[in-house]
């Protein structure tokens, strides 16, 4: 390998490790906010950018559809709590239906409708990429009232069972939703940059300067806004913030909400990059979810440092072992328990 | 749990087996045997999950990876090196064996979550590595295995693998029942409620999990290697996370705390996996996974309807018979020697622990002797339960030493200390809701089990182990009988009474045979009648030369029993004394009525 070669690797790593630390840094804010690990976190970054490569093909997007019925259901499935709680409770203060019917009827109605009208419209990549963000985010939030919701009080492997599930139904509507072939979105950055002799693509620099924007943007928004605090306060202390009246649900829609916000970001950055399809999602979430346990699922630092441990192993291997990239890349989950083990103090009888 | 003698087996259990055992002689299409040989082998996975999930708490997405791990290990030994496929059963239980050990191993003392990713990310590794090794065969995996035959008989044709499969089943089932209803099952019930309450009673929860994560990857090998010289050929498709992520959604299926469970939801996997991927397409048209779909939104119903799976609807129909019976006779245990009245038992000095900057126990020393009843007094959070963990070692001292009989144990695991004769009871009763009142008290005689030869899982999933499990039943049964709980033997926990379960506590404290007793608040939640009961049976033991530590809020309760008080409040000690000598003490009557 020359000195070339190892750089451009680097590039490559650093900028693969950008997404993985995105993504584990979403992971952490669900399993803080609400002890889900959120497995199927890749597919919302699949979802966004096979959403974005089909509104670039001048196509209706399929999972308008999906979030139109998944809508639905949500909102048949808060009716009928409504039902129940008021024949529990008559008269008794129930959650108010007009809320639900927005953000699982119309929205998802309004963002249909506005998809179909944008879908003959000449191309504007940033209208585009913005459509797609709203198509998949907006799932997020119906699909913790739908799989999560009911089981807040579970045995947290109850969750992860939960959490698998929904990764596999997401993989398996993907693969009807978009087909079994992958594709690459249009470029969104174009050009080269030389520094100090070394040619940096442009996408690199869009997503390293993204990924920092984004880390401002969340340190801003739990540090200084209400419902950031308020996310920072469950996560520090569940039953305290029930208590001041911060609610469970209400949280973990929100964190579950921005998590798939920011896969979606990762979505959108790196869908000119690599080839995706339906299936992709998995490896992508998973090598997620490795960086994040180096932290422990409650370091933002930590899972950081494990997404670029992450990402330059597997450049490197890429090139001195492609074959076995996912084997060393997988292994690493080891070392990184092991870590784990020293890192933290005994916790005797925290389950 | 009914009260009821037990049962061999159930009537429609017996027509199930006999229907299983007798499906190859009728003349049935060899689809069906070929769907029963699948239904064998999911449910020899699917028992492993029956001691992880309804067990252990414990969650594996890898065991499609041990399958893999058995199946290419004897197809390598057979096909590479020409052995023998019962060789390349053996070695296949090498490597699986190794691989969870090792993943346990890195996990046990870490909580839930890791141990399930740490199966799915080495689950991915090991299917990555089948699928791109060239001694592997990459993709196309290894052919040509040969058929299992035994002394010449030959189990080519797919009839006598569903005996060999089938046979492997019932083998498993048997031996995991076996195991869950005895010292070690308990104890790997016990996981399942956190690590404090198994550990305070003498289990080394990290072995343990070790061990039962081995276990559950044995026998998904078992299958894998059943399932290699079934086909005749292994390929790295059925060992990837969606096959891992199958085998726990059949065996929640089912129902993962029975073995039965395990087998039921093999079966209906097979079933509903069948009609779903022929149904599905017709219905909706298109290309499309629809069963996974169908099978995760399964799951998820499942997981928010019925949590315990179908068996336990199916089973409530059934005449249930007991887990563990106790005999009327059996030799009594070993109990240790008592120490002569007035000799020193127990000496914390200098007690200390921070939260933080919280001092929620400050420079707190005391004594106890042989026969003595010490009652610990305080208003609530003065510190009182954060002592007893202190001297049993549930929680780490910040300073201070304790020592036990001369011996010091604030260093010791909690383990260790129980081991010695420190007995324990919880201010929040810690007891297995499902499992009976007897075995609940039996895990208090963890470590007066004996010891096998053949290894203590050998032993227990056999049944060599019954005079064993009789002495500790037996003696389970006698302490129940003593703290007033002799009617509700086969009770499950969860349907005691507060006060009661309480009791129960006390009686699995006992079962340990301690020299010192802690007990946090026993009479809570009591009757009067109950609270005279065991007012007396503390006055015996006492006369049998045990020291007991009380902590109470029962006054008149504590008045009569105690010989010496005393008294915390913010973390410190404020008193001591005889009973009267407290009461009239002006600092205790200011912290318990203020100034």
């Amino acid at each position: 390998m020359n000195p070339t070669v190892a750089l451009l690797l680097a590039q490559d790593g650093i900028a693969t490790g950008a997404i993985y630390a995105l993504l584990a840094m979403a992971l952490v804010l669900v399993f803080a906010v609400t002890r889900i690990p959120f497995i199927p976190i890749g597919e919302f970054v699949v979802y966004t950018a096979l959403t974005l490569i089909a509104i670039q093909a001048n196509q209706v997007p399929r999972t308008v559809w999906l979030l139109i019925i998944v809508g639905c259901v949500a909102f048949i499935a808060d009716v009928a709590a409504f039902i129940r709680e008021r024949e529990r409770a008559p008269g008794g203060g129930t959650a108010p239906l007009w809320f639900s019917a927005a953000q699982n009827l119309l929205l998802p109605a309004a963002i249909a409708a506005i998809a179909m009208l944008l879908s003959q419209k000449p191309r504007i990549m940033p209208l585009d990429m913005l459509m797609a963000v709203l198509i998949v985010v907006p799932l997020a939030p119906m699909i913790y009232r739908l799989a999560y919701q009911p089981l807040v009080s579970a045995n947290p492997l109850v969750l992860f069972m939960v959490s698998i599930a929904v990764h596999f139904v997401m993989i398996g509507l993907g693969l009807n939703l978009f087909g079994p072939d992958g594709d690459r979105a249009e470029p969104y950055a174009d050009w080269q940059l030389e520094l100090g002799g070394q040619i940096v693509r442009g996408q690199v620099v869009m997503v390293l300067a993204a990924t920092a924007a984004l880390t401002v943007i969340l340190y801003v928004f739990f540090a200084r806004t209400v419902p950031g605090k308020a996310l920072r306060a469950v996560a520090v202390n569940r039953v305290g913030a029930q208590l001041v009246g911060i609610g469970t649900a209400a949280s973990g829609k929100l964190a579950l909400t921005l998590a798939a916000l920011i896969a979606a970001l990762c979505g959108l950055l790196i869908s000119p990059g690599v080839t995706l399809n339906y299936l992709s999602g998995e490896l992508i979430g998973l090598k997620g979810f490795v960086a994040a346990v180096l932290g422990g699922f409650v370091s933002y630092p930590l899972a950081v440092v494990g997404a670029f441990i992450v990402s330059l192993l597997e450049s490197y291997t890429s090139f001195w072992a492609s074959a076995l990239k996912e084997v060393i890349v997988f292994s690493l989950i080891v070392p990184i328990l092991l870590l784990r083990t020293f890192l933290s103090r005994p916790d005797m009888g925290e389950h | 749990m009914k009260d009821r003698g037990p049962l061999p087996f159930q009537a429609p259990l017996i027509v199930v087996i006999a229907l299983i055992a007798l499906l190859p002689l009728a003349p049935v299409a060899s689809a069906w045997i070929t769907s029963f040989n699948y239904i064998g082998l999911f449910a020899l996975v699917a028992l492993g999950l029956v001691l992880l999930i309804g067990s252990a708490n414990m969650l594996s997405f890898g065991q499609a990876a041990f399958v893999g791990l058995g199946a290419y290990t004897t197809a390598l030994v057979t096909t590479l090196a020409g052995l023998s496929p019962w060789l390349g059963l053996v070695l296949g239980w090498l490597v699986t064996g190794i691989a969870a050990y090792l993943i346990g191993l890195i996990t046990r003392r870490l909580s839930g979550h890791y141990l399930a990713i740490a199966t799915m990310a080495v689950g991915m590794a090991i299917y990555f590595a089948f699928a791109n090794l060239e001694v592997l065969g990459k993709n196309d995996g290894l052919n040509a295995l040969p058929h299992l035959s035994i002394l010449g008989f030959s189990f080519e044709r797919s009839e006598r693998m569903y005996y060999v499969i089938w046979g492997t089943v019932a083998l498993a089932a048997l031996g995991v029942r076996n195991l869950l209803s005895s010292r070690i099952g308990r104890a790997m019930r016990a996981l399942a409620l956190g690590d404090t309450m198994p550990e305070a009673n003498g289990i080394d929860t990290a072995r343990l999990k070790v061990l039962t994560f081995v276990l559950a990857a044995l026998l998904a090998s078992t299958s894998g290697w059943l399932y290699a010289h079934l086909q005749r050929a292994v390929s790295p498709i059925p060992f990837g996370l969606t096959h891992g992520t199958e085998y726990v959604f059949m065996t929640v299926l089912g129902g993962a705390s029975s073995v039965w469970g395990a087998i039921l939801g093999a079966g209906l996997f097979v079933l509903l996996d069948d009609v779903l991927r022929n149904l599905l397409p017709r219905l909706l048209g298109g290309d499309g996974h629809y069963e996974l779909v169908a099978l995760g939104v399964m799951l998820i119903v499942i997981l928010q309807r019925a949590r315990d799976g179908l068996w336990p609807f199916l089973a409530r129909r059934m005449t249930e018979y007991r887990l563990a019976e106790a005999p009327a006779q059996a030799p009594v245990l070993p109990a240790r020697p008592r120490p002569a009245p007035g000799e020193p038992v127990l000496e914390a000095r200098g007690l200390q622990k921070r939260f933080g900057g919280l001092v929620a126990v400050s420079n707190v020393s005391f004594d106890i002797k042989a026969g003595e009843i010490l009652a610990l007094i305080g208003p609530n959070g003065a510190g009182k339960s954060t002592t007893f963990d202190l001297v049993t070692s549930v929680q780490r001292l910040s300073a201070g030493e304790v020592s036990f009989r001369g011996t010091k144990i604030s260093d010791l695991p909690s383990r260790a200390v129980f081991a010695l004769g420190v007995g324990r009871t919880f201010q929040h009763a810690n007891l297995l809701p499902n499992m009976s009142v007897l075995e609940n008290a039996a895990l208090g005689a963890h470590l007066r089990g004996d010891g096998h030869a053949i290894g203590d899982v050998l032993a227990s999933a056999s049944r060599l182990n019954r005079a064993e499990e009789r002495k500790l039943l037996h003696e389970a049964a006698k302490q129940l009988d003593r703290v007033g709980l002799g009617d509700s033997l086969y009770t499950a926990a969860g349907n005691l009474a507060l006060g009661q379960q309480r009791l129960a506590e006390i009686a699995r404290a006992l079962c340990g045979d301690p020299t010192l007793l802690l007990l946090d608040e026993p009479a809570a939640g009591l009757r009067y009648f109950e609270k005279v009961a065991l007012s007396s049976l503390l006055h015996q033991l006492r006369s049998e030369g045990m020291s007991i530590l009380l902590v109470e809020h029962d006054m008149e309760f504590l008045m009569e029993l105690a010989d010496r008080v005393i008294v915390m409040d913010f973390g410190r000690l404020i008193a001591s004394g005889t009973p009267e000598q407290v009461q009239n003490d002006p600092a205790v009557r200011r912290a318990y009525l203020g100034d």
